[in-house]
């Protein structure tokens, strides 16, 4: 039980990238009150691994998302990141939140800042970095997610599509070892969509460690090694894309599946 | 007649103002020096207290609520009569500020002027605390900056806005408030009003519209200064 190698859920197949386990969750439990947000989750995430993370609203999956930098802590249960215990708040917890990025729902751009300061802030203030080392290498991200000629705005001049895409080169500049998203295009017009699934995608192909909570299945298929299926709080099935869609093995994930799909 | 009279008597005060302008001055000073001192240390203890209310420990919580709900609820006039005569009392008479020509009744006064003010002033920046969302805390956060800079970098900067107005509100009622320090042996604006009111009674209007003018233009000064600030802040964003 206390291994991670015997998870009580039925391991899917290994994903061909996978490598050492990065990010490990073990017999988590979290209460809202009466509320059971999350009932004995053990997950494991490998490095270079792309988890998604799908299930109806309310299952505990962005509350999951949160717990792995403790932005929610839990209330039992041990999580992992790279070999370290999660601690509790203080520099120690600090610094490795520094080592996981984190893209939100509602972007959470530094309003009071441009767009090039919101990708330097953490590097030069959190990491000491040198400055113009910095600059360099923010203005190298915002051109690879194509908001480079934006640089100087300020994120409310920036549309939704354009802001999570600096949220996600915010996260970047920190060199993370792995990415949370927590559903970062529920708040996109359908047109701005893509272009933040294909920042992520690209992410995804280039070995970056990611677990995406998301309601794009389309994403799911292309990019996810594993689908983890959540609902009331528990991981009910783990298997691969096409495994998952083709023949779910819950009931839940059946159900669910039927009416998101039929839409 | 009665005209001529009343303008004679006018006159008269100015005449009198004129000479009593020493006085008036160095009352007017005292009061500037003690609002600007306290007024400085109310901002530092109002922001450490607003930051250990919000803390992640619980001890600084409970110790920064324990602060505002102590000094808020007392009535000024019993915290200056705390530190006026109770802190030399037992023992504490600061006697080095003979050495630097300063009057210990005026450190009194601005440790008591500046802790109950330091509450309202906890209250006003972390109401602005409040008005910034939540989730520029959590990105901070998840970016790993600590407490002290998420505070700093992130949530202080945007808060200020809506910070300026209370603040501005409570520094004028630091001013006004300023004046029980009169009571406790401190030379400012309405020791000279109460001076003069002794002394020449006759003058009584005059000495009165002189010490209402002083304080009115000390409050439009402050109240100016945020107005541009304001603005300030506005423009840069």
């Amino acid at each position: 039980m206390d291994t991670q190698t015997e998870a009580t859920t039925p391991e899917p197949t290994e994903p061909p990238t996978a490598g050492e386990p990065l990010v490990v969750l073990d017999g988590v439990n979290k209460w809202f009150g009466p509320l059971h947000v999350l009932q004995d989750i053990n997950l494991t995430v490998h490095t270079g691994e792309v988890v998604v993370v799908i299930g109806p609203s309310g299952s505990g999956k962005s509350t999951l998302c949160r717990a792995i930098n403790r932005l929610e802590p839990i209330d039992q249960g041990t999580i992992t990141v790279d070999g370290s215990v999660l601690p509790e708040e203080g520099k120690a917890l600090a610094r490795l939140r520094s080592e996981v990025g984190m893209v939100f729902q509602s972007f959470n751009l530094f309003a009071h800042k441009t767009i090039l300061e919101n990708v330097t802030l953490g590097p030069v203030k959190v990491r000491r970095e040198k400055s113009d080392l910095v600059r360099e290498r923010a203005m190298g991200l915002l051109e690879r997610v194509g908001v480079a000629n934006q640089a100087e705005k300020y994120p409310a001049q920036l549309s939704g599509g354009q802001q999570q895409r600096v949220a996600i080169a915010r996260a970047l500049a920190m060199q993370p070892k792995v990415m949370l998203f927590d559903e970062p295009t529920s708040a996109l017009d359908p047109e701005m969509i893509n272009e933040v699934l294909d920042v992520m995608t690209s992410l995804a192909r280039e070995g970056m460690t990611m677990i995406v909570v998301t309601h794009e299945m389309g994403f799911a298929r292309r990019a996810a090694n594993r689908v983890v299926f959540m609902a009331d709080g528990q991981i009910v099935e783990q298997a691969t894309p096409d495994e998952f869609f083709t023949n779910p093995q819950s009931e839940r994930a059946r159900d669910f599946l039927s009416k998101i799909l039929t839409h | 007649m009665v005209l001529a009279e009343t303008a004679g008597a006018a006159t008269g005060g100015l005449e009198f103002l004129w000479q009593q302008r020493g006085p008036f001055f160095s009352g007017l000073l005292g009061t500037v020096e003690l609002s600007v001192v306290a007024g400085i240390l109310a901002t530092i203890i109002g922001l450490i207290v607003a930051a250990m209310r919000v803390s992640p420990i619980p001890a600084l919580r409970v110790a920064g609520t324990a602060w505002s709900g102590f000094f808020r609820n007392t009535p000024l006039t019993l915290v200056f009569l705390a530190t006026s005569v109770v802190l030399p009392l037992v023992g504490i008479r600061f006697a080095w500020a003979d050495a630097i020509g300063v009057d210990t009744f005026f450190i009194f006064a601005v440790i008591a002027l500046s802790t109950y003010t330091s509450c309202f002033v906890a209250d006003a920046i972390r109401s602005g605390f409040n008005a910034v969302p939540v989730g520029q805390a959590e990105a901070a956060r998840a970016v790993g900056m600590t407490f002290g800079q998420t505070l700093r970098l992130v949530v202080l900067p945007q808060a200020l806005r809506s910070v300026l107005p209370p603040l501005a509100s409570m520094y004028i009622a630091m001013i006004k408030n300023s004046a029980i320090a009169e009571f406790f042996n401190v030379g400012e604006l309405t020791r000279f009003f109460d001076d003069q009111v002794r002394d020449h009674p006759e003058h009584l209007y005059a000495e009165f519209i002189a010490v209402a003018v002083g304080y009115i233009v000390l409050t439009l000064l402050v109240s100016g200064a945020f107005n541009l600030a304001e603005r300030r802040l506005a423009v840069s964003r």
